[in-house]
């Protein structure tokens, strides 16, 4: 029923690292411009986006956000063709159309990144109620950070949830910062508070422990799929990277070093692997290594969009915007 | 104010004097304080003038502007920053339907002083989301006025005369050109809604404003190699526009080219062409085209430069417009 890349301490370890040591590739290509814009680093938070994605099973889907790339690859999207896509090339996703905000794979199941902080969560709720409709029950995660507490539409999208119980498990991933604003200088209540005012089931885990996001997601995934109506999980983790790739210029002072230090120290991709025997991280990690070598040449091989093509499919009817011109 | 600013500090200065000039006059804002705004723009304000006037505020854009409508209705001048220009659309109710409204439909008892600053338009290699040119939207809202600056002495004036005036105003500034240096004069020299002549000419009129009055004044000094004498005219004020200005110069030139970012379909340049084709329509030798962006979503950063005006686009239009 679950993902079966996820179905072991196994493979739970390997999305882990696969999530991290994409997203380190992704900042040297930053670095270098291959990626022009720049990318949020998932880095330090990969136990949520795996552990939530370990309680899901195959059809079921998850929104995600600005620093989505962990969500997209614990689902199962392809390293190369995300890799292409935030590259900017025809092979990407989206035909390298999105770029690092904008990811989607919807034969999996993702229903995308979002650009926009918190505009995930009612298309999550639409998707989940559409499924119970049809009798079908599937799941949709609905990932986003401590930020999105304070947004309107998060708050419609509880509501909606709740009174049309729709399967929905809320994913806040609470990294203690909006940019540099902290959680506690912005969130009024709580994040589960919130969803217990719309009575909604909510919980707190530790979101560095990628076994216990799995446990308290699966519990709440497997009521919702049993009709039981939306659950909410609060993640406390920490992003242990920039907000952004741009940040690093600015040189701020937000975060302690202290702080960081202490976070990195309760790294969720070690601990997961101190669970493993170490040849069998030895095994995940140089085939990891192997796959990303194998990601970046298929990224680097893809060509790079003809801008004529921008206007192929803005209508579903293949109209184009103006009879006789290309755009 | 002698010597050279950037564009963001002449802002900065501008919001400093008008932090300075107004107790009443407070600072909303997404990451405004500590950081002092994604681009700077805020750099320094909550340190000298506290978090009570300069102040970070949750990410809740609709949350924001309510707030900024209602602390106007009870005497404060706030100055509200939308982080990038695509994350306003939460708060287009509060603007289009809240903020325009309340003058008209209180008959005129209270003022709206509320201004809205929005970094817009493209070319930093952001994505779509973070490079809309939207002024279309809030130029076709009646009680909003819209405005863009092109320069840093523009930028500073014109941000001051936006807060001090008791209309609201969506200030949209040319992210682009953040960066861009220019002399800061004492004085702003025209009032908020003028538009000025910022080249003369005489075989055509380039009409632009914000970060394509740059991409026209490259062109025309282009064209004049050729023997062609463009007249650009920055627009600044969106809404409403100066039209005088324009028509006085169309009537001496016989052409006209609109070059805006956004969209050419329904933009701001449908507007102009329409009208000034009504009022000029004897004194003009073409008609009056558009250069602009294609209707589609704002493309990846890898082929932006694809999708922006740039000094061909806008030469092969006055190749045009020279040929009827
Ligand atoms: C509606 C909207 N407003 C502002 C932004 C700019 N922005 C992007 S990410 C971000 C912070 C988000 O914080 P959080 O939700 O905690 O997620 P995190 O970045 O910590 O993962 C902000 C302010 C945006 N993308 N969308
Ligand atoms: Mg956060």
């Amino acid at each position: 029923m679950s993902l079966p890349h996820l179905a072991d301490p196994a493979g739970r370890y390997r999305a882990m690292r696969l999530i991290r040591s994409f997203e380190e590739l992704a900042l040297e290509w930053v670095r270098s411009g291959l990626i022009v814009g720049g990318t949020h680093p998932y880095i330090g938070q990969e136990a949520v986006a795996v552990g939530v994605c370990a309680a899901l099973a195959p059809d079921d889907g998850l929104t995600s956000t600005h620093r989505g790339h962990g969500h997209v690859l614990a689902k199962g999207a392809d390293p190369g063709r995300l890799l292409a896509e935030l590259a900017g090339r025809v092979d990407g996703l989206n035909r390298g159309r999105g770029g690092s905000m904008h990811a989607a794979d919807f034969s999996l199941g993702i229903l995308g990144a979002n650009g926009i902080v918190g505009a995930g969560a009612p298309i999550a709720v639409g998707a989940a109620w559409a499924a119970q409709r049809q009798g079908r029950p599937r799941v949709v995660a609905s990932f986003f950070g401590d930020g999105a507490l304070n947004q309107g539409v998060l708050l419609e999208a509880l509501n909606l949830a709740s009174i049309w119980r729709a399967p929905v498990l809320f994913v806040c991933e609470n990294n203690g910062y909006a940019t540099t604003l902290p959680a506690g200088a912005a969130v009024g209540g709580s994040a589960c508070g919130r969803a217990e005012a719309f009575g909604i089931p909510a919980e707190t885990v530790d979101g560095m422990d990628v076994e216990a996001v799995r446990a308290a997601a699966g519990r709440m995934v497997e009521r919702a799929r049993a009709g039981g109506g939306p659950g909410f999980l609060e993640c406390l983790t920490y992003r242990f990277e920039a907000h952004h790739t741009m940040e690093r210029r600015f040189r701020l002072a937000y975060r302690t070093a202290q702080e960081v230090a202490a976070w990195r120290a309760r790294d969720p991709l070690a601990s997961a692997a101190a669970a493993l025997p170490s040849a069998t991280v030895a095994a995940i990690d140089a085939e990891v290594g192997q796959l990303l070598l194998e990601s970046a040449e298929f990224a680097l091989a893809s060509a790079e969009p003809d801008p004529l093509t921008a206007g192929d499919h803005l209508y579903a009817s293949g109209l184009r915007p103006r009879s006789g011109a290309a755009l | 104010m002698a010597g050279q600013l950037s564009i963001a500090k002449a802002l900065n200065g501008a919001l400093r004097k008008s932090l300075e000039n107004d107790p009443k006059t407070v600072l909303m804002g997404e990451d405004i304080g500590k950081l002092g705004g994604v681009f700077r723009i805020t750099d320094g304000l909550q340190k000298d003038f506290g978090d009570d006037r300069v102040m970070d505020t949750p990410l809740a854009e609709s949350g924001i502007m309510g707030t900024a409508i209602g602390l106007a209705l009870r005497g404060y001048r706030p100055v509200v920053e939308i982080q990038f220009d695509g994350f306003v659309y939460p708060a287009f109710d509060q603007i289009v339907s809240q903020l325009a409204k309340m003058h008209a439909r209180a008959l005129g008892h209270v003022k709206m002083p509320v201004t809205v600053r929005i970094p817009f338009g493209g070319g930093i290699g952001a994505v779509e989301h973070h490079s809309e040119s939207h002024e279309a939207y809030f130029a076709h809202t009646a009680g909003l006025r819209v405005v863009s600056p092109s320069n840093a002495h523009d930028a500073h004036w014109m941000l001051r005369q936006a807060i001090e005036s008791d209309d609201p105003v969506i200030f949209l500034e040319p992210k682009r050109r953040y960066w861009d240096k220019g002399e800061v004069g004492e004085d702003p020299m025209l009032p908020l809604h003028s538009a000025r002549i910022v080249r003369p000419g005489t075989d055509a009129t380039l009409i632009a404003y914000g970060p394509m009055v740059k991409v026209c004044q490259e062109a025309a000094q282009a064209a004049e190699e050729d023997g062609r004498h463009l007249e650009v005219v920055d627009l600044r004020s969106l809404s409403p526009i100066d039209f005088p200005t324009l028509e006085e110069s169309l009537k001496r030139t016989g052409r006209g080219i609109v070059v805006h970012e956004a969209p050419v379909f329904l933009g701001l340049g449908a507007e102009l062409a329409a009208r000034l084709t009504e009022r000029c329509f004897y004194h003009l030798e073409a008609p009056i085209l558009r250069v602009g962006g294609y209707h589609a979503p704002y493309p990846p950063s890898r082929v932006e430069e694809t999708y922006l005006p740039d000094l061909d686009r806008v030469l092969d239009a006055v190749d045009r417009a020279l040929a009827y």
